[in-house]
């Protein structure tokens, strides 16, 4: 048979023998702006579509949850950087082609739309709980009256922003074209219906009444059949195309990341939930932890899986 | 275009003999850290025993007309300086290492003080006339460097006269390191 033989002499820590500049931080930080993202989106989706399903507790500690999120994905960011004391130059500058730039602007961004958000929907016992505990107590009320005069446009701002962060972190793997895995504009849509899975997932997870808990499920499946389809036209793409599409298309159907793919992200990521999720919905009975967990397993295991493989596909057949 | 330098790189790869002397030159030139280097050799071996034929290569970043690294740099460290060469400035980067995942030729790596660093094409030593130490150092003249957009230089007579390749065409980042062959 006619074959080609590479021997390379070179040895860079973290390109040799394949790369692997990106560990831990950055699907960790993926999955996390993915959630937030999400969080956005459906806490300002549902209020301002079917506010009577939707308990106004779930925007608040879903916008304080996305801050403690969200500055924990920064903090994972900050810790992959090599070049940590320099992550101010991000804030110097804006680079239209670099969507980590965008990235980085996103997420200063969604802060003040999370605190205003969580400002807005505090309710009046919490707010009374407060009192003598925490200070600038004044400044809480201001951002609560400013809130509350801009309800609406905050809830169009969370749809905005939760869209961008969740769509974005999917965008900012697609386009670096040297790693021919993650060479396709699904990564964005489909980290973003992730990202959507997993926030109603967690919500799901807050012990919601049994009023608002359908709207969640659905909200759960939805995203997850969405995600399923994405993911199905994602290899059907991968496979039919370049000799290096589906060389790296076959990493993950045939090959090293087969069994993680499929038993994370296929069967406790999407199928077991979407059933055990479907059955409750049908039943009217509560999805309880289970379901819930497993999305949020299968959202972490699609990053770290993204990530891994995409670093592993390139043009060296 | 005219007027403008467009700085080009060949590598003859009838006349390299793998010896590694352009790796230890730009080692030792450009304080490149152990355990790093900014080019290398790849040996390709094709065919079917008994017909086999091997290409030797001295290879680097490819200074792309296209460059994919200088698109997904977040600060604006990567970018393109005057005649085509591609450069970081150490002091903008942040170590995201986005434009190391951007790099269809894998040339870039992080230096242990934490920026990322690559082949320069030597400005420090080009910009004053010389050469890069690589190609000044090349036992067998494999190397040439030069302005593809002066008719008289070296690497434009060679690229009109030889049969060459560049590598990954099809990631459309144009590079600018060429292979006789």
């Amino acid at each position: 048979m006619t074959g080609t033989e590479l021997f390379m002499v070179r040895s860079n820590p973290g390109v040799d023998p394949f790369v692997a500049v990106w560990q831990w931080e950055i699907p960790l930080y993926l999955f996390l702006g993915g959630l937030v993202g999400g969080i956005m989106l459906i806490s300002s989706v549902t209020e301002l579509a079917w506010p009577r399903r939707w308990e106004r507790r779930f925007s608040f500690w879903g916008s304080l949850l996305g801050i403690v999120f969200l500055s924990a994905g920064m903090l994972a960011l900050f810790l992959d950087l090599a070049h940590r004391w320099y992550s101010f130059r991000f804030y110097l500058t804006f680079q239209p082609t670099s969507p980590m730039s965008w990235g980085a602007w996103i997420l200063l961004l969604a802060y003040p739309v999370l605190i205003l958000r969580a400002a807005g929907s505090m309710s009046d016992e919490f707010r009374a709980a407060l009192n003598g505990k925490v200070p600038l107590l004044g400044f809480v009320d201001w951002l609560r009256s400013v809130a509350a005069r801009h309800w609406r446009t905050l809830q169009i701002m969370g749809v905005a922003v939760g869209i961008g962060l969740g769509t974005y972190t999917g965008i900012l793997l697609q386009t670096l074209v040297a790693r021919p895995f993650w060479s396709t504009g699904l990564l964005g849509p489909l980290f973003l219906s992730s990202g959507v899975a997993g926030a109603a997932a967690l919500f799901l997870l807050l012990r919601p009444a049994a009023g608002s808990r359908p709207v969640l499920v659905r909200w759960v499946m939805g995203a997850l059949l969405f995600e399923a389809t994405l993911m199905t036209l994602f290899f059907i793409e991968k496979s039919g195309g370049l000799a290096v599409d589906r060389a790296a298309a076959l990493l993950v159907l045939a090959g090293p990341y087969t069994g993680s793919f499929i038993s994370l992200e296929v069967f406790a990521g999407i199928l077991v939930p979407l059933l055990m999720m479907g059955y409750a919905l049908r039943k009217n009975l509560s999805p309880g932890r289970l379901a819930p967990t497993l999305v949020l397993i299968g959202g972490i295991s699609l990053r770290f899986l993204m990530v891994s493989v995409g670093q592993l596909s390139n043009f060296n057949l | 275009m005219a007027g403008k330098k467009r700085l080009v790189m060949t590598v003859d790869t009838r006349r390299c003999v793998g010896c590694s002397a352009c790796v230890v030159a730009c080692k030792t030139e450009n304080g490149v850290p152990l355990g790093c280097t900014r080019d290398w050799i790849v040996e390709e071996t094709t065919g079917r025993i008994p017909n086999l034929s091997m290409e030797l290569r001295s290879t680097r970043c490819n200074h792309c007309d296209n460059p994919g690294c200088v698109a997904a740099c977040p600060t604006g460290a990567s970018h393109v300086n005057e005649g085509g060469a591609i450069l970081v400035t150490h002091h903008k980067c942040s170590g995201c290492k986005a434009c190391m995942a951007a790099c269809p030729y894998d040339a870039r790596y992080v230096h242990p003080e934490g920026y990322v660093d690559k082949c320069t094409f030597c400005l420090h030593r080009t910009s004053e006339g010389g050469l890069p130490a690589c190609v000044g150092v090349c036992p067998t003249k494999a190397l040439s460097f030069g302005d593809l957009n002066d008719p008289g230089s070296d690497v434009s007579r060679s690229l009109k006269e030889r049969r060459h390749k560049v590598l990954h065409p099809e990631t459309g980042m144009d590079p600018n390191l060429y292979f006789l062959v």
